[in-house]
C-alpha cells in the first residue's frame, strides 16, 4: 500500500482490523479513502472490487470467512475470470486480490471451517494461492497483490493464532506457481498446501522416527497454476505419492494432482497414489477431530503405501 | 370458493395485462416554438422520488436534432442489419437487439462525455457505437471476426472500448451493477467530476446484487447513475408479473430517483444532465428510462418483431396491437423526424439523404466484416492470464501438436 497509492483494502470490519486483525493499523496509516468497511454483502463487495480493478486500481477485498464467498461466486467466475478474455485484452482486472480465511480451527462448525479452494481451481482466469505459514503468507500475498491477474488468496485460519515464525522485513515477495520443498526425502512424496503442510510435516516426523521412512514434503503454495514439474520430479525419485487436504475427498484438488502425476510419472510409480482428505460430509462441529486428515491418518496411509513393493 | 378466487385472480391479471404490461402511450410531448435554428419543446413530465424534477421545457438546435436523427437511425439500421445477418446465419450465438430503445443511449451521450464511464448489460451494440466505436466493430464482433470490438472473442454481449471508458457488455443479468459502483469509486477517488453509469433492465432490477450496489453507493456517496432501462418485459415476463413495485425509480428507497420518457431523446438528455449534476454533487441516483422495446423494422408491411433475443419471436406475451401502437405514437426516430420536418428545420428529403448515407455506411461495414479474418486458433488460449500458462492444442492428425505461449 505504501508503494502503490492505487492499492485499496476493504471488507467487512476491515477498517477495525478485521476479525483476525489482519488489517490492524492500516486505516491509521493509509486513511479512510483507501481502507474501509463494507456492508455484509459479499456479491456486492467482489463486484465493486472488480469495477475498481477494471479502472486500474489494486483492490484487496476481504471475504470474512471463505465459507461466505459463495454469494460472490458468480462475480468471480463470470465477471473477474473472464474480463480479459471476453474483451480480447481491452480490459483486465489483474489488480484484484480476494483474501479469505479458510479451514478448520477446532470449533468452527459448518460455516467457519470449510476449504473451498477446489471450486476456484476450475475457473481459468483466476489464480489460487494458499500460503502455509507467516513467512510464506507475506511473500505470496505481496506477489498476489502485484500479480497482473486476479488472485484468490486463502489464508490458513488455524495458523493466525498458532504459527510463530521469523518474517523478512520490508518488501519481500515469493514467486507464484513455484512449489516449495518443505522437507527433502527419498521414500514418498507428500503434497499439501496451506495449513495442511504442517500436518504433513508432523506425519513425516512420526514415520521417520518410528518407521525409518523418509518423506519428501512439498508445499504447493499455488494451486492455479500449480508446479507440476517439481512434484513430478519428486515422484520420479520416490516412486510414491500422497496428497492431503482438509476439503472433502471427492472432486478435491488432490484428484487433479493424482491424475496429472499418474499421467506424467506412471512408469515411476511403485504404489497407487493415495489421497488423505476430509470425508464427503458437511464440515462437522463436535466431530471435527474425526473429520480432519490428521497427522495420524497421514502417517497410517504412508505406512500402508510403503507396504506395496 | 376456490374457483371463485381463481376467477377473481384471472380477472385481475387480465385487466392488468390490458394495460400494455406497463408501457404507456403518452405520445411525443409538445413543441412550444422555433426561434432561428433553436427549437423549444415541452417533454413529457418526469416522475421523481425524493428529488425535485428538472424543467420539462427543453431546447435543441437544428444541428443537434440532425445529429440525433443520424445517431438514432444509424443504431436502428445497424440492429435491423444484425437481425438479417442472424437470420442468414452469418451471426451465431446470442444476439440481443436494441431497436426501439435508441433514444436512451443517444440522449445519454448528448448529456455526458467520454470521461464518464459506462457499464451495461448484454444489450450493448448501440452503447459501443455511441461510445465512439464503429458499426464495423459491432458487426465484425457479432460475426466473430478479428476486426470486432473484442477481436472476435467476445461476441454480441461483449463489446468494450477502453479509450472512451466503455466497460462493456456483461452476460449475466444484473452482474454489471456492482461493477458500476466500483467504477464510481474510481471517479470519486480521482475527483475530476466524472460519473459512472450502471445500466440494467427491468428484469435485472429484481436481482439482489442491485440492492447491495445501491447500499454501498449511497453509503459512500459515490458519483454513480444507476439506469433502469425499463422496456417492460424481462424476457417474456411483463414487469408487473415480476416486480411487486414496477416503479423502478423508487426502488433505491433512500436514494433519489427519476422516471423519464426514454423514447424521447430530448427528455433523456435533460434527465442525464440533471442526474450527472446531482450525482457529482450529492452521490448516486436512480434513473428509470421508461422505454418500450419497439421491435419493428422500418418497413411496416412485416409482422416480424424482435423479442428478448433472436430465439424469442416477441409476440407470445404481448399483442401485436400493443407493439404497433407504440411504434406509431412513440417511436424515437419518427419523433425527431417530426420535430425537424413539422417545424420547418429540415426537409424530408434532407433526412432521406442522411438515411441513405447511413445505409451505405452499414452496408460497407457488413461487407468489410464478412471479408475480415476469424481469430487465429491460438486466440483460444490468449487473454486468459497476462502470461498464458502454456497449453497444447491437438491438430487434425493426432500427432499434430500446436503449442502456444
Amino acid at each position: 500500500m505504501e508503494s502503490d497509492p492505487k492499492t485499496l483494502c476493504f471488507g467487512e470490519d476491515v477498517a477495525f482490523g478485521g476479525v483476525f486483525m489482519c488489517s490492524r493499523g492500516l486505516l491509521d496509516r493509509f486513511g479512510r479513502a483507501r481502507v474501509f468497511n463494507t456492508p455484509l454483502s459479499e456479491q456486492g463487495i467482489v463486484g465493486f472490487a472488480i469495477g475498481a480493478a477494471a479502472e486500474g486500481y489494486s483492490p484487496i477485498a476481504e471475504i470474512q470467512f471463505a465459507d461466505y464467498i459463495f454469494p460472490a461466486f458468480d462475480q468471480i467466475t463470470n465477471e473477474a475470470a473472464k474480463y480479459r478474455y471476453r474483451s480480447g485484452g481491452v480490459y483486465d482486472v489483474g489488480g484484484l486480490t480476494i483474501r479469505a480465511p479458510y479451514g478448520a480451527v477446532g470449533h468452527g462448525g459448518h460455516y467457519h471451517s470449510q476449504s473451498p479452494e477446489a471450486f476456484f481451481t476450475h475457473i481459468p482466469g483466476v489464480k489460487v494461492v494458499m500460503p502455509s505459514g507467516p513467512r510464506e503468507a507475506k511473500g505470496l500475498l505481496l506477489a498476489a497483490i502485484r500479480e497482473p491477474d486476479p488472485v484468490i488468496f486463502f489464508e490458513a485460519k488455524m495458523l493466525y493464532r498458532t504459527a510463530v515464525e521469523e518474517v523478512p522485513e520490508g518488501d519481500f515477495m515469493l514467486p507464484l506457481g513455484k512449489a516449495r520443498i518443505a522437507q527433502a526425502g527419498t521414500d514418498i512424496t507428500l503434497v499439501g498446501w496451506g495449513q495442511q503442510v504442517r500436518v504433513l510435516e508432523l506425519a513425516a516426523k512420526e514415520v521417520a522416527e518410528r518407521d525409518g521412512i523418509s518423506c519428501e514434503v512439498i508445499d504447493l503454495r499455488t494451486l492455479v497454476p500449480w508446479d507440476i514439474d517439481t512434484v513430478a520430479a519428486s515422484v520420479n525419485k520416490t516412486g510414491r505419492l500422497l496428497v492431503s487436504h482438509e476439503a472433502p475427498l471427492s472432486s478435491g484438488f488432490g484428484a487433479e494432482v493424482v491424475s496429472r502425476i499418474t499421467d506424467r510419472c506412471f512408469y515411476a510409480l511403485e504404489a497407487p497414489p493415495v489421497r488423505v482428505c476430509g470425508y464427503d460430509i458437511p464440515f462437522p462441529l463436535v466431530y471435527e477431530p474425526l473429520y480432519l486428515p490428521t497427522a495420524r491418518r497421514v502417517a497410517d496411509a504412508v505406512r500402508h503405501t510403503l507396504q506395496h513393493s | 370458493m376456490l374457483a371463485l378466487a381463481g376467477g377473481a385472480l384471472r380477472a385481475s391479471l387480465g385487466a392488468r395485462a390490458l394495460a400494455a404490461g406497463g408501457a404507456s402511450l403518452r405520445g411525443y410531448g409538445t413543441t412550444l416554438g422555433v426561434e432561428g435554428d433553436v427549437l423549444t419543446a415541452e417533454v413529457n413530465p418526469f416522475k421523481t422520488h425524493r428529488i425535485d424534477p428538472p424543467s420539462t421545457t427543453v431546447s435543441a438546435t437544428k444541428a443537434e436534432l440532425l445529429q440525433y436523427f443520424r445517431d438514432l437511425y444509424r443504431l436502428r439500421r445497424m440492429e435491423i442489419s444484425a437481425d438479417m445477418l442472424y437470420k442468414a446465419k452469418a451471426i451465431r450465438g446470442f444476439c440481443h437487439l436494441y431497436d426501439g430503445q435508441e433514444a436512451v443511449i443517444v440522449g445519454l451521450e448528448a448529456a455526458l462525455n467520454h470521461k464518464d464511464s459506462i457499464i451495461t448489460s448484454y444489450r450493448d451494440h448501440a452503447t459501443h457505437v455511441m461510445r465512439g466505436g464503429t458499426v464495423l466493430e459491432v458487426i465484425a464482433e457479432l460475426m466473430g471476426r478479428t476486426k470486432g470490438a473484442s477481436k472476435g472473442k467476445g461476441g454480441s454481449m461483449h463489446m468494450y472500448r477502453r479509450q472512451t471508458n466503455f466497460f462493456g457488455g456483461q452476460g449475466i443479468v444484473g452482474a454489471q451493477v456492482p461493477l458500476g459502483a466500483g467504477l464510481a469509486l474510481a471517479h470519486q477517488y480521482k475527483g475530476e467530476g466524472g460519473v459512472a453509469v450502471a445500466m440494467y433492465g427491468d428484469g435485472a432490477a429484481n436481482q439482489g446484487q442491485i440492492f447491495e450496489s445501491f447500499n454501498m453507493a449511497a453509503l459512500w456517496d459515490l458519483p454513480c447513475i444507476f439506469v433502469c432501462e425499463n422496456n417492460h418485459y424481462g424476457m417474456g415476463t411483463a414487469e408487473w408479473r415480476a416486480a411487486k413495485s414496477p416503479a423502478f425509480y423508487t426502488r433505491g428507497d433512500y436514494m433519489p430517483g427519476m422516471n423519464c420518457d426514454g423514447m424521447d431523446v430530448l427528455a433523456v438528455r435533460q434527465a442525464f444532465a440533471y442526474a450527472k449534476e446531482y450525482a457529482v454533487a450529492n452521490g448516486p441516483i436512480v434513473l428509470e428510462m421508461d422505454t418500450y422495446r419497439c421491435p419493428i423494422v422500418l418497413e411496416m408491411d412485416t409482422y416480424r418483431y424482435h423479442g428478448h433475443s433472436m430465439s424469442d419471436p416477441g409476440s407470445t406475451y404481448r399483442t401485436r396491437d400493443e407493439i404497433s401502437s407504440i411504434r406509431q405514437q412513440r417511436d424515437p426516430i419518427e419523433h425527431v423526424r417530426k420535430l425537424l420536418v413539422d417545424n420547418g428545420l429540415a426537409e424530408a428529403s434532407e433526412l432521406k439523404a442522411i438515411e441513405k448515407e447511413v445505409k451505405a455506411e452499414i452496408d460497407g461495414a457488413i461487407e468489410e466484416a464478412k471479408a475480415a479474418a476469424h481469430p487465429e486458433a491460438k486466440e483460444l488460449w490468449t487473454n486468459i492470464y497476462q502470461d498464458d500458462l502454456g497449453m497444447t492444442l491437438r491438430g487434425i492428425e493426432s500427432n499434430h501438436k500446436h503449442k502456444y505461449a
